[in-house]
């Protein structure tokens, strides 16, 4: 196994009184896919906030590349080279399609991506791109929000429910281009509800359950009993 | 728990030491024309007014959310209703008195009407707006000296009481009477029913909606009576003057800037904050007024550091210390005494 | 004639009260700040102009070299130092603050400068007129105009074609996630109160060499600036141009019945509007 690339250390998060996470442990190494999976509720939201910089945690709490990251805001740690696709795609409804993908390139890190390979991933865009972002259709909204994250050049990218509302063949189509985007090195976290999409592009997957990792273990051994187990918390 | 050895009040020890130390306070208050000089009656008679429109302010922009930098309009307008009332209506000034918050109610009412179209912040610059308007008016106005304002006619100031000391103690005792007055109407008003709503509606307007409490309805309601109260006051505040002008009654900074610094002072949002925020700033008055300009940037400077490093103000800091509540609005739930639960 | 001299004079005029509404608007179209000391701001501006003409002797105009850098550094400290702290969902911290720093500010003036009303010397650009078809124009009122119009459209511009306008906008729709795309938040807040104090700067000199003032007057400029504002329609830009025009020749016809009801006027002009289109004549469309 690679070097780790992010490495979760004893997070816990709160709203106020309420505990979202308890004592979270996990690792993701250089390069690789995983896959966060859990019911409503579970925490998989608060997990991806709390890397991304949204929720403020113990520095020590979040490393990443040896670094202790957990305490810096948001835009601190995008400069790092982690960059998050939020949940309900979140585009800025001021922007034009352009606009939302041009500001997702303004932590300036080098890379691979541009404005011309995100309209090369997705050509609808290009035809789209004077639009307002509001005009869209759920589907290339979501389009958006991944290449607004990808323009930044992350090394780290987190998906947090991209197929959430969306059509099957939609889902389909992002999921036909995940490979392309995370196949050049990039290490990916992607929350998925649907175990199954979530399983095909991982290679390994952790179950949160009310605010706590239940199951921890590769993709392709899994069995479909321990999920069940896990998401439910069935004995 | 057992229901028979437990009872829900809202009353503490506290609030019956409280009451029975406002009781007695308020008994010697009401002697001070036999024990207090002349200039100390009418410190404490400003004292008592200050408060009382302090109070106000805080019922609106601490429980209703209605942050209004321009309740001078009805301070002005009030003392120039006395001045109206008994000049030309011939009326006792008592009665004038009575009247002001009639008149300062029904003049609130469409203005509430345009305003509350503001929302947040932009609602505090229109209630100024309409301040400015009152005040421009009431410039044009010849028969009450126009720009340069008038006096009260000896005639009507004689007609309070014969003698010199007899007036100042009336008037003194008005004040005391409208501060008491007040915070009364607001203690009751927040436990009454209405009063639970705002406080819902402070806390989450979103949820007091969805609840059926008719937002809107219950701040016009709150800018009514305040405005109305505000006016009452207004017009003792320019009975102990004897004199108006448009630019002495509508203020901002007389009755808008230091009612804002007493609550922030004494903290926003509960009805112990602008009695102590009073007390506090009549001290500093009293201390640094000799300075002049710098008392005042002395003065917003405290506001600003208040707002920013203890938004509860001074008595927030005394509850959250000791745990105290004079005014108990809550709903408290005591256990029997001399048990242990299990 | 005499009326169609009133209306073009408020005309011209509204220039001014557009300088005065372009940097609230701004402002509250970033980060949803009101900021109630931006009448005192645009009086310290003034001072600071006549400051600057006294000691180096310089024409106003050429003051505003000094002045608008000092009141763009002054709004990026004042935003990160206090205003930044006050912001969040409860909208009393910022009224309240900003409530006291225009005391402080006045009060300081006053200390400073005393009570007396000052004027800046601008030469004879205060005297210097045109004729045009039996009107005539000062020109320093076209002049002020002319920066207005020059000011907003470059606010536009900045707006909708620029990476800080960019960054204006996105985090005025969401902070949050703006904050994801590398914005500091703080940072553009305080970029945007620079700019906005720079307009002030603008609009507070020009304020200066048109009329005399002194430090009592903030409050009714943050007046005139804010029922600009409204009068255009929250959120537009060249809104604020045409509300600060209705508000100056409200004013000036106002003026023309009875000198007395100059100020009046345009408060009613507002609050006609208010009642008829709570919105504004020209809300913004998105």
């Amino acid at each position: 196994m690679h070097e780790p690339i992010l490495q979760i250390v004893g997070l816990s998060a709160h709203y106020g009184d309420f505990q979202a996470l308890y004592d979270i442990d996990m690792t993701v190494a250089e390069g690789e896919v995983l896959a966060i999976i859990g019911a409503n509720g579970a925490g998989k939201t608060t997990l991806m906030w709390s890397i991304a910089g949204l929720m403020r945690n113990g520095a020590d709490q979040v490393r990443y590349r040896g670094e202790a990251i957990g305490g810096l805001r948001a835009d601190q740690v995008a400069e790092r080279g982690i960059a998050l696709v939020p949940e309900g795609r979140q585009l800025f409804p001021s922007l034009s399609v352009e606009e939302n993908l041009i500001i997702g390139g303004q932590v300036g890190r080098d890379g691979p991506w541009s404005l011309r390979r995100v309209f090369e991933l997705f050509p609808i865009l290009q035809e789209r791109r004077k639009q307002a972002s509001t005009s869209l259709s759920g589907g290339q909204q979501q389009m958006v929000a991944i290449g607004r994250a990808l323009m930044a050049n992350p090394d780290l990218i987190l998906f947090d429910e991209i197929s959430l509302g969306l059509a099957p063949v939609i889902i389909r189509d992002i999921y036909q281009a995940l490979p392309g985007i995370v196949g050049g090195g990039m290490s990916a976290i992607i929350v998925e509800q649907d175990i199954t999409k979530a399983l095909s592009v991982s290679s390994r997957i952790y179950c949160l359950q009310e605010g706590r990792v239940s199951l921890e273990g590769a993709s392709d051994t899994v069995s479909r009993e321990e999920i069940s187990r896990a998401y439910f918390g069935i004995e | 728990m057992n229901a028979t050895q437990s009872h829900v009040t809202r009353t503490t020890s506290t609030a019956r030491a409280a009451m029975l130390f406002g009781a007695i306070a308020t008994a010697i208050l009401i002697a001070a024309p036999w024990w207090a000089g002349r200039a100390d009656m009418r410190l404490m008679s400003e004292l008592f007014l200050y408060m009382a429109l302090a109070s106000l302010w805080n019922l609106m922009a601490g429980y209703a959310g209605l942050v209004s930098v321009g309740q001078q309009a009805y301070v002005g307008f009030g003392g120039y209703m006395l001045f109206a009332l008994t000049i030309f209506g011939g009326l006792h000034p008592m009665a004038a008195i009575a009247l002001t918050p009639v008149l300062g109610a029904l003049v609130s009412v469409p203005v509430a009407i345009l305003i509350f179209r503001l929302r947040g912040a932009y609602f505090a610059i229109g209630t100024w707006v309409i301040a400015e308007v009152f005040r421009l008016v009431f410039a044009q106005v010849l028969a009450l000296g126009g720009g340069s304002g008038s006096s009260l006619p000896v005639g009507i100031v004689r007609s309070l009481a014969d003698s010199r000391s007899g007036r100042e103690a009336l008037s003194y005792w008005l004040a005391l009477g409208a501060a008491l007055l007040v915070i009364a109407v607001i203690y009751l008003f927040l436990r009454s029913r209405k009063g639970l709503a705002l406080t819902a509606i402070r806390d989450n307007e979103l949820a007091a909606g969805s609840l059926g409490i008719d937002i809107w309805r219950t701040k016009f309601v709150v800018y009514v009576v305040v405005s109305a109260l505000t006016a009452m006051i207004g017009a003792l505040i320019f009975l102990q003057k004897l004199r108006i002008s448009p630019d002495a009654a509508f203020s901002v900074n007389d009755w808008t800037a230091f009612v804002i610094f007493i609550v922030v002072i004494g903290g926003i949002g509960t009805i112990e904050g602008p009695i102590i925020g009073t007390l506090v700033f009549f001290l500093l008055r009293e201390t640094l007024a000799d300075l002049g300009t710098i008392y005042l940037m002395v003065l917003g400077l405290v506001a600003i550091i208040v707002m920013l490093k203890a938004p509860k103000g001074l008595w927030g800091l005394v509850r959250e210390r000791f745990g105290l509540e004079l005014f108990p609005l809550g709903y408290r739930v005591e256990p029997a005494t001399g048990k242990k639960e299990d | 004639m005499e009326w169609v001299n009133a209306i073009v004079q408020g005309t011209l005029l509204g220039g001014l009260y557009a300088l005065f509404a372009a940097g609230l608007s701004l402002i509250f179209g970033v980060m949803r700040l009101v900021n109630i000391a931006h009448g005192d701001l645009i009086v310290l501006a003034a001072y600071l102009g006549l400051t600057t003409t006294i000691m180096l002797g310089m024409h106003p105009l050429a003051a505003l070299l000094i002045v608008v850098p000092l009141m763009a550094a002054a709004g990026y400290g004042l935003q990160r130092g206090v205003l930044n702290q006050t912001l969040g969902d409860d909208i009393l911290p910022p009224l309240l603050v900003t409530f006291g720093l225009s005391v402080i500010i006045q009060n300081a003036l006053l200390e400073a400068y005393s009570a007396d009303p000052q004027k800046m010397d601008a030469g004879v650009l205060e005297t210097a007129s045109i004729s045009l078809g039996g009107l005539t124009l000062g020109v320093l009122p076209l002049l002020t105009f002319a920066v207005a119009v020059a000011i907003i459209a470059g606010l536009q511009w900045t707006f909708y074609h620029t990476a800080l306008g960019r960054a204006f906008r996105a985090v005025s729709d969401n902070q949050d996630i703006a904050q994801l795309m590398g914005l500091n938040r703080r940072h553009v807040f305080g970029l945007a109160m620079a700019l906005s104090l720079a307009v002030t700067a603008v609009a507070g000199v020009l304020l200066g060499v048109r009329t005399s003032f002194d430090p009592s007057i903030g409050g009714g400029r943050l007046i005139f600036g804010f029922e600009a504002v409204i009068i255009g329609g929250l959120g537009n830009i060249w809104g604020t141009l045409a509300g600060g025009v209705i508000l100056g020749v409200a004013q000036t016809v106002g003026a023309k019945i009875d000198p007395g009801w100059q100020i009046l006027a345009g408060h009613i002009a507002f609050l006609v509007i208010l009642a008829v289109r709570p919105n504004g004549l020209f809300p913004r469309m998105t």
